[in-house]
């Protein structure tokens, strides 16, 4: 039940009322290898793609889809089952993304966020820069010189998946998980970067805190990024930081690997 | 029916293990990262808030296994259905599926069930609870939905229409009992084989569908954790992608976990298909030691199964009790 929608974008089929589209680059390879290419690359290309399909797939459609999870190189679709069957939205996705893989598209905004470095806001700095071989101010310039892109939203609620993480600051997951990872921690895990929505477990690395709410539940947006956004961290010192409303949490549990 | 005003409906004098307000669930927010809540056991949901006169959606409780008791504020018609939890109103014993009048002062108390894991309990009218994103569903884990985002607690007060003393001839319904469900320790799951399901060898598969599997002691509302046959694939992790309701996770330990209502939105293991939705309602049902079998189904079979589930749901008369 595959369906080549394009030479970058095929058609599975998810549970009974969801279908998933996957997207890729490998343009070269045959239908037979895409199928097999479980963990494609992902990339800013990619992550357009999706991005632009995002916008399409909510410009036609209406109650016949109830909701859409963009991720890194993919969207489920999830479809009502009294609006349409499978068999039609396969066709009309088809017809819209083959056509709409000519539309340009607007580049995703710009936000900044406002980040507060430091030994005493990101107690896992010290670490990585041990581990790469780098000061901590070097750590703090590689993280927030670059631009990084919304690929994905989840997790819990506001969570949201950034990246890429200059390599040489690329940090591999806590062993074990922290059980109380503070609000508005910036963290890095694998090229991952992400802010903590909320105070939750968590096995990223901790580097800042940023004093923006990632989700507020009564906030009109309820985040200030949205998928194919893209996000540059801005240093602020301390007394900008509590100016902005941060918060310093005492409950972070010194769960720390040894 | 007259409109309550004063806020008054059915307080909680003991929440129980784990009682919950859900509507049919919080769908349109996945950009979020929230996940849809939501009743497990739908069809149960459903007959609740039919029993009652209500819109299917309306807001009802889950209690889970049970314990829960409320005294009415207010002369209110509600309906019980699902596991067969023990109820009794100021300490007569109730028969479920059925909707009947409570009156102010009157106790409501849910046993413990032998067997099964939820009920529903809906009020004529459906509880005025305010809804976030668009639904009333609680979600422990995201601290959304309900009064407060977490389960019921002695003192909660939940309100809802009073009904007038003229009205007391109201009509009671009852589901005929061979209409109602029947809940047992042993589960079919119908599954469509979709996502990553070509990265599990032929052998895997054969074996995934003719083994028995037991709800381990790790289920819940997000997802129930399997034993049995271990299977693999051949690839150990994907890029994150969205996950649907009723996939079939297999993590590197070779033992499944399928995906129900409060499950994560995205996540990084590799999935060999997706319950169809009325199974994973049944399975809802079961805790540690009960047994399921999967069962591989197409697509068209699986959307067959849905429009055949909710005409036979449709053309279900109540009956006057």
């Amino acid at each position: 039940m595959s369906t080549q929608i394009n030479d970058c974008i095929r058609l599975e089929v998810a549970g009974e009322n969801a279908l998933m589209l996957y997207f890729s680059s490998k343009k070269s390879l045959s239908n037979e290898q895409k199928a097999s290419a479980i963990t494609p690359d992902f990339s800013p290309v990619i992550s357009h793609d999706v991005h632009q399909a995002v916008q399409l797939i909510r410009r036609h459609f209406s109650v016949e889809i109830i909701d859409l999870i963009p991720s890194y190189a993919s969207i489920l679709v999830v479809f009502n089952l009294l609006e349409i069957d499978h068999h039609h939205l396969r066709n009309k996705l088809k017809k819209l993304l083959q056509q709409g893989s000519r539309e340009s598209s607007k580049e995703g905004r710009l936000i900044e966020l406002p980040a507060y470095y430091s030994l005493e806001s990101g107690m896992d700095l010290s670490r990585i820069a041990k581990h790469a071989k780098l000061s901590i101010k070097q750590v703090i310039n590689l993280h927030q010189a670059q631009e990084y892109r919304v690929y994905a939203i989840g997790f819990a609620p506001g969570f949201a998946y950034l990246g890429e993480v200059d390599e040489r600051i690329a940090m591999p997951r806590l062993t074990t998980p922290r059980l109380k990872v503070p609000k508005g921690a910036i963290a890095i895990a694998d090229r991952q970067t992400a802010v903590y929505p909320a105070e939750s477990p968590g096995g990223w690395h901790i580097i800042g805190l940023c004093p923006i709410d990632m989700f507020n539940p009564l906030a009109e947006p309820t985040m200030p990024i949205e998928v194919g956004d893209r996000v540059k961290f801005v240093p602020i010192d301390k007394q900008q930081y509590l100016e902005l409303d941060g918060h310093f949490s005492n409950k972070v549990s010194l769960n720390d690997y040894k | 029916m007259t409109i309550n005003k004063k806020g008054l409906g059915l307080n909680v004098t003991n929440g129980g293990v784990l009682s919950l307000i859900q509507d049919a669930g919080r769908y349109g927010a996945f950009n979020l990262g929230l996940t849809n809540g939501g009743p497990a056991d739908s069809l149960a949901f459903y007959w609740a808030n039919r029993l009652c006169g209500n819109e299917l959606n309306s807001t009802a409780i889950e209690i889970n296994l049970g314990g829960l008791q409320l005294t009415a504020q207010v002369d209110c018609v509600i309906a019980i259905t699902g596991a067969p939890m023990p109820l009794t109103v100021n300490g007569q014993a109730k028969a479920l599926w059925r909707s009947f009048l409570v009156k102010a002062g009157d106790t409501i108390h849910l046993g413990f069930t032998p067997f099964g894991v939820r009920c529903y309990l809906a009020v004529a009218g459906g509880f005025d609870i305010k809804p976030i994103f668009g639904s009333t569903a609680t979600v422990c884990r995201e601290s959304i939905g309900g009064i407060t985002g977490g389960k019921l607690v002695a003192d909660d007060v939940l309100p809802c229409q009073a009904v007038s003393k003229s009205a007391n001839e109201l009509k009671q319904l009852m589901l005929p009992e061979h209409e109602q469900p029947k809940y047992s320790k042993e589960v079919l799951l119908r599954t469509v084989l979709s996502y990553q399901h070509q990265h599990f060898s032929q052998i895997d598969k054969r074996l995934f569908f003719s083994s028995e599997y037991q709800v381990s002691k790790h289920w819940d509302r997000m997802g129930y954790r399997l034993q049995g046959r271990e299977i693999k694939a051949d690839v150990t992790g994907i890029l994150s992608e969205g996950i649907c309701y009723g996939a079939v996770q297999i993590p590197a330990d070779g033992q499944p976990i399928v995906l129900l209502n409060d499950r994560q939105t995205i996540g990084g293991y590799p999935k060999i298909g997706a319950v169809i939705s009325q199974d994973c309602a049944k399975l809802s049902q079961l805790r540690q030691g009960d047994k399921v079998h999967f069962e591989p189904i197409s697509m068209s079979q699986a959307d067959n199964l849905f429009h055949l589930n909710l005409s036979r749901f449709n053309q279900t008369q109540l009956i006057p009790s």
